[in-house]
């Protein structure tokens, strides 16, 4: 299969086409991992998160499409994202019920309904978007490689970064972040603290869905340019591992997106360079590359105490 | 709370108005009454101290106070006026700050976030103004509390002060605390009171939720006792200075069991509910248990144990002293075969048996009631009659070639539960519907049948009511009179000196000295529970 | 005693006493109801895009039933069943094997592959065997992995399960196009077996005899799993893993093995449909049956028995939503927000059952609980 030597792919062009396709393919990842993290923080676990970033992706691609911005299009996928979350807000939070029954219906309630809602909007057609226009910085962006990447993006993008930094304060500085930590650590505390579990982890549900609603509308806004039923092909769940992985640390999910955006750009890629492997086999490789970190990285209790338990005020 | 408003610690209340006033509170749950028409008055710059046995309504109507719950019936007056306290966020508002028996503290975040929490309204954390008040509260209490540690690595005793601190915060006027000195050191107790002499000397009013008389009694300026829900009794200040210790014991033990129960036996041993104490048995029947240099790791906080050896003689009772968390868990476990023991060897009747699993050990008479009731002992939605199969799924004969064996099973339950005195609607009663009692009793029904020879203990009678606190002690010293070799794991050291031939102590994972029981005995065990080194 | 406290005590118990009768009729309510709201939901939402839901659904019952249709749906029922009980297996135990869809084509692809081979070497029946042997296997390797990081490093399954399945889906495609291909079509699909090397039918029927197949399946799970003690082992590790420790069961083992029999029954429902059905696959085959299956296995309470009836209908439901799909313009993938719309009406209804502490719930405490990743040392 790989008839040329390995250094030789190592080529500027192959590089750039990595990084820099590398990072606009982590972007969705970036924002949905970072809204899981909110939500993991505060005690919910969000196995509906595919559906979530589903939904944006389409609301997204309508808004843009119809309302000839993409900016308009960012914002009707943090509204269908975070309408999604609703669910889980109402069911899961409030009611207390099953979080990851609740998850799987909206995951697959999602799919069937954007595709539904696909097919009656626009038929046998797939209508493209425009491409997204980039925001230079100048002189960053004539690094090689890393230039283009990160210094020549959607502004959304760099939207993301601020997102990141914003989260990382909000987490370990503020008021609101003290809450969502209690929440997820030991919620009795948080309640004889005088301060509603309730309230603090429904909000950050809804932050989650508005989120990942995001990320869904930048994939298809930016990233793909078209709304195609079942589009984010479980990137909703590689997000749930990058959270995992990154340990509530908010920069830890920029990186974790990154290098599991460049397993998903891995094919292009290899194209430009040169190199033709079956696009089966490149399919597979960020879930490999899931399954391996899980492996290597996932031990200790990391994750909140508190996660996915429902919180009743008197249980014991 | 305002700047302007006088902080609580400060403050003296009206000399003649109760700083809080619950007024015929009542509650009742599916099947039982917890608070009965309950009147009660607290004043400021007082302990008040409420007595009561597990299960007496204590802490029900304290979180009524507290506004974690909402009476059925009944008013709450604060300083005079009458009050709703809906929910802890009203309380602490109204100026009621509770420490709870179980910790509210998040053992992740610092001292300084936990004392924050909840605090203030603003964006950004205020960590300057917060530290300024910690130190201010802390000056008052005279204890030193590091705001940058991390709670959970803090001992229990530093724990509860980072509580009480926080229950003051808000300038409360009325502390309670549920239970306080269950998981105190002698140490930490004496600690305790003097931060208590000092909360009375700035005006608080204390309300002090014990279940031993002797704590109530020395503590408490005024107590209230509850029996089964009802106020049954209230001893005043007059009486707490004037009579003496065994008078005011004896007056508890008779308003709390009747006329019968004072003089039947020596009044220290009922409020413990210890059987008449037997000869102690010279250890020179057999050595049915012993542990050469056992060591073991623990999960997370816990240490486990390190090189622990012990013996245990056949008709023995050989009680394992310490402050919770020194390794106790991680002993039982070890001699049970839920844990690996990384060094040393576990021995029944002269062999090793640490390659043997839980079932292997159980069928040669190896037994273990655990203390964790409910997170592990039990299936609660399994049934009784299968609740006491369980640690012989697939034996004969309740399982043939693998197909279950319902009516022996059935059977079998019926005889255990008329023997261990389960109240029980029938066999089939899922288990989590039990009283903690009852599912004692299963537990106890469960790994006491058929042909015992070794039993582990963790902590038998915690949580329990008098009546089956005394049944299950009694019952451990019946196995004994038969030749069964007992080990029991307790952080009651009372409940050992009334049990147990001789004494160990676990301090910090290793076995720090073992004691016949006898006079002198508990100051001893008391000093190496803590870490002194005896001479 | 206070006259509040006496009124209390004299006062009808809430822990309700209900005769066997009405818990029995509760307990077809609480299973039932969910469905027929699902469908009232989806036929307004139906309505919404244009679509009259009558039609729709009378043309479902056309589709599923009338005629010769009910075979149809009789052998989709057989194919969905396996996928069930697997489920269930798994499910009682606190385990979330969601990587059925990955074992189901990855098994179809092994039939679909190697079967066109065997048949010129082996009898046919002897095919077959071998063929539903290998099917089985399949499926249970395919869970191995998950298997041995949760049942070792407790390393969440869903997570893991779910990645088998995308890996699944490409490996699937890689054999269809690589060594099953059958290189005398244009799309990549694998050789097609003989059409008499297919599954006997019921004699006077055009029905395969999966249908048997599956009801002996059913009557297998059953038993065991609620007369032997694997079948309370599974249990019990599903309601109390601590607990499975302490009464001294090995949690590996009953991991392990609740895995490798859902894997091997999802492998066996995929011989089902190819060898009774399809007799081949294609390199984008993807039927995703097992998605449909989980609100009916919540919905019957893990039990073997009362999940028959469910799968039976939504296979009129699926079969007929094909004929009303292409009928309608309305794309197929509609159902799946009727299973969605089902498992949300189930939750709701759930939480209006315990706030009247109306019988049992629907998912035990273990699954209820969630996830737990310490890892103990």
């Amino acid at each position: 299969m790989i008839a040329l030597p390995v250094a030789s792919i190592f080529t500027q062009a192959f590089l750039t086409s990595l990084v820099a396709g590398g990072l606009l393919a982590g972007v969705p990842l970036m924002f949905t991992a970072l809204g899981e993290q909110i939500s993991e923080a505060s005690g919910v676990l969000n196995i509906g998160l595919e559906g979530m970033m589903l939904t944006g992706a389409y609301t997204g691609f309508v808004g843009a499409y119809y309302g000839g911005h993409d900016w308009l299009g960012y914002l009707a996928a943090i509204g269908g994202g975070m309408a999604v979350s609703l669910i889980m807000v109402v069911f899961c939070v409030r009611l207390l019920l099953d979080q990851i029954v609740v998850g799987i219906a909206i995951t697959l309630g999602a799919e069937g309904a954007t595709s539904v809602l696909q097919g009656a909007q626009f038929g046998q057609s797939y209508p493209r978007l425009p491409a997204a226009s980039d925001v230079s910085i100048p002189l960053l962006d004539r690094i090689p490689i890393l230039g283009e990447s990160l210094f020549q993006q959607p502004l959304v993008v760099y939207l993301g970064f601020a997102l990141i930094a914003f989260t990382a304060w909000l987490l370990r500085r503020t008021r609101p972040g003290l809450n969502l930590r209690a929440a997820g650590q030991k919620p009795q505390a948080l309640d004889a603290a005088g301060v509603s579990v309730v309230g603090t982890r429904s909000l950050a549900v809804l932050a989650t869905g508005a989120l990942a609603g995001l990320g869904g509308g930048y994939l298809a806004i930016a990233g793909a340019g078209i709304f195609v039923p079942f589009m984010t092909q479980g990137q909703g769940y590689i997000a749930i591992v990058i959270c995992m992985l990154a340990r509530g640390r908010p920069v830890w999910v920029l990186i974790g997106a990154f290098i599991f955006g460049m397993s998903l750009q891995l094919a292009t890629a290899l194209q430009i360079a040169g190199i033709d492997i079956s696009t089966d086999v490149i399919n597979m490789i960020p879930f490999v590359a899931v399954i391996l970190s899980l492996i290597l990285f996932a031990r200790g209790d990391y994750l909140p105490p508190a996660l996915a338990q429902p919180y009743v005020r008197g249980a014991r | 709370m305002t700047s302007d408003r006088p902080h609580g610690i400060d403050s003296t209340a009206g000399a003649d108005a109760p700083a809080v006033e619950l007024i015929g509170i009542t509650k009742a749950f599916p099947g039982v009454v917890a608070n009965d028409d309950i009147h009660l008055a607290i004043r400021a710059g007082e302990v008040h101290c409420l007595l009561g046995e597990n299960g007496a309504g204590k802490s029900t109507l304290m979180s009524v106070l507290s506004g974690m719950t909402q009476p059925d019936a009944g008013s709450i007056r604060v300083g005079g006026n009458d009050v709703r306290i809906d929910s802890p966020r009203s309380a602490l508002a109204l100026g009621v700050g509770m420490v709870y028996q179980h910790s509210t503290l998040v053992p992740a975040l610092s001292v300084l976030e936990n004392l924050l929490l909840g605090e203030g309204t603003g964006l950004r954390l205020d960590t300057e103004s917060g530290e300024a008040r910690l130190a201010e509260i802390a000056a008052t209490l005279a204890v030193h509390v590091d705001p940058g540690a991390r709670t959970g690595d803090l001992s229990l005793g530093e724990q509860q002060q980072v509580e009480i601190i926080k229950a003051l915060w808000r300038g409360s006027n009325v502390l309670i605390l549920d239970e306080p000195t269950s998981m105190l050191t002698p140490e930490g107790v004496a600690e305790l009171q003097k931060v208590l002499v000092r909360l009375k000397e700035a005006g608080q009013a204390v309300v002090f939720i014990t279940h031993k008389l002797h704590e109530a009694t020395s503590i408490g300026d005024r107590v209230t006792i509850l029996k089964q829900g009802r106020v049954a009794g209230a001893l005043g200040e007059n009486d707490l200075r004037s009579r003496t210790a065994d008078d005011l014991q004896a007056e508890i033990v008779r308003i709390m069991f009747g006329e019968e129960a004072v003089g039947s036996a020596p009044v220290a041993e009922l409020e413990g509910a210890l059987p008449e104490r037997r000869q102690a048995v010279r250890a020179s029947g057999d050595v049915l248990l012993e542990l050469a240099g056992v060591s073991a790791s623990g999960d997370g906080i816990s240490a486990g144990i390190e090189e622990v050896s012990l013996v245990l003689h056949q008709g023995e009772i050989l009680g394992v002293a310490g402050v919770d968390g020194n390794g106790q868990r991680e002993l039982a476990e070890v001699v049970a075969g839920q844990r690996r023991a990384t060094v040393g060897d576990v021995l029944l009747f002269g062999m090793p048996i640490g390659k043997l699993d839980v079932r292997s050990r159980q069928k040669l008479g190896l037994r273990y009631v655990t203390d964790d009731r409910l997170g592990e002992g039990i299936v609660g939605s399994l049934g009784v009659g299968l609740n006491l199969v369980l640690k012989r799924i697939g034996q004969r004969p309740f399982w043939k070639h693998g197909r279950i064996q319902r009516g022996q099973i059935e059977r079998q339950a019926r005889e255990l539960v008329a023997e261990f005195d389960v109240r029980t609607p029938s066999v089939a009663t899922r288990a989590g519907t039990l009283s903690g009692g009852n599912i004692q009793k299963v537990l106890l029904a469960r790994e006491l049948s058929s042909d015992p020879k070794v039993v582990v203990f963790n902590k038998p009678t915690y949580g329990l009511d008098i009546r089956t606190t005394l049944a299950v002690r009694t019952r451990i010293q019946e196995l004994a009179a038969d030749g069964i070799a007992a080990l029991v794991i307790s952080t009651d050291l009372e409940e050992l000196l009334g049990l147990c031939d001789r004494i160990a102590v676990l301090y910090q994972g290793r076995l720090v000295g073992t004691f016949e029981n006898g006079p002198g005995a508990a100051e001893r065990i008391g000093e190496l529970m803590v870490g002194s080194r005896a001479a | 005693m206070s006259d509040v406290a006496a009124a209390i005590e004299d006062a009808p118990e809430n822990v309700r006493a209900t005769t066997p009768l009405t818990g029995f009729v509760d307990l077809v309510i609480r299973s039932v109801l969910p469905l027929l709201l699902a469908l009232v939901a989806g036929g307004i939402l139906i309505a919404t895009l244009g679509h009259n839901p009558f039609e729709f659904y009378r043309d479902i019952y056309r589709g599923g039933i009338e005629l010769s249709a009910w075979q149809d749906s009789l052998m989709r029922a057989s194919t969905l069943t396996p996928i069930a009980l697997g489920l269930i297996v798994v499910f009682r135990a606190n385990i979330w094997n969601l990587g059925y869809q990955g074992q189901f084509l990855l098994s179809a692809a092994m039939v679909a592959g190697l079967g066109p081979h065997l048949e010129r070497h082996l009898s046919a029946t002897l095919t077959l065997i071998v063929l539903f042997f290998v099917a089985g296997v399949t499926g249970a390797v395919w869970t191995l992995i998950p298997a041995i990081l949760k049942a070792w490093y407790q390393t969440n399954e869903i997570i893991t399960t779910l990645m088998m399945t995308f890996i699944g889906i490409s490996l699937a495609a890689i054999l269809v196009k690589g060594p099953f291909q059958d290189f005398s079509s244009n799309v990549p699909q694998t050789l097609p077996l003989n059409l008499d090397q297919l599954l006997p039918t019921i004699p006077g029927t055009r029905t395969h005899v999966g249908v048997v197949i599956a009801a002996v399946l059913v009557l297998i799970v059953h038993y065991a799993t609620t007369r032997t003690s694997f079948g309370l082992k599974l249990q019990v590790l599903g309601a109390n893993p601590r607990a499975a420790v302490h009464v001294g069961l090995d949690p590996k083992r009953v991991i392990l093995t609740a895995f490798l029999c859902s894997g091997a029954l999802v492998g066996v429902a995929a011989a089902i449909e190819i060898l009774g059905i399809l007799g081949y696959v294609r390199a984008d085959y993807n039927p995703a049956y097992g998605d449909a299956v989980i609100p009916f296995v919540f919905l019957a309470r893990l039990n073997a028995l009362a999940v028959v009836p469910f799968i039976l209908f939504y296979s009129v439901l699926s079969i007929g939503g094909d004929f009303a799909a292409q009928n309608s313009g309305l794309p197929v993938d509609f159902l799946l927000v009727i299973v969605g719309l089902t498992l949300l009406f189930m939750v709701f209804i759930e939480y209006l059952g315990r706030q009247r502490e109306i019988g049992r719930s629907y998912i035990t405490p273990g699954l209820r609980a969630g996830l737990r990743f310490r890892k103990a040392r």
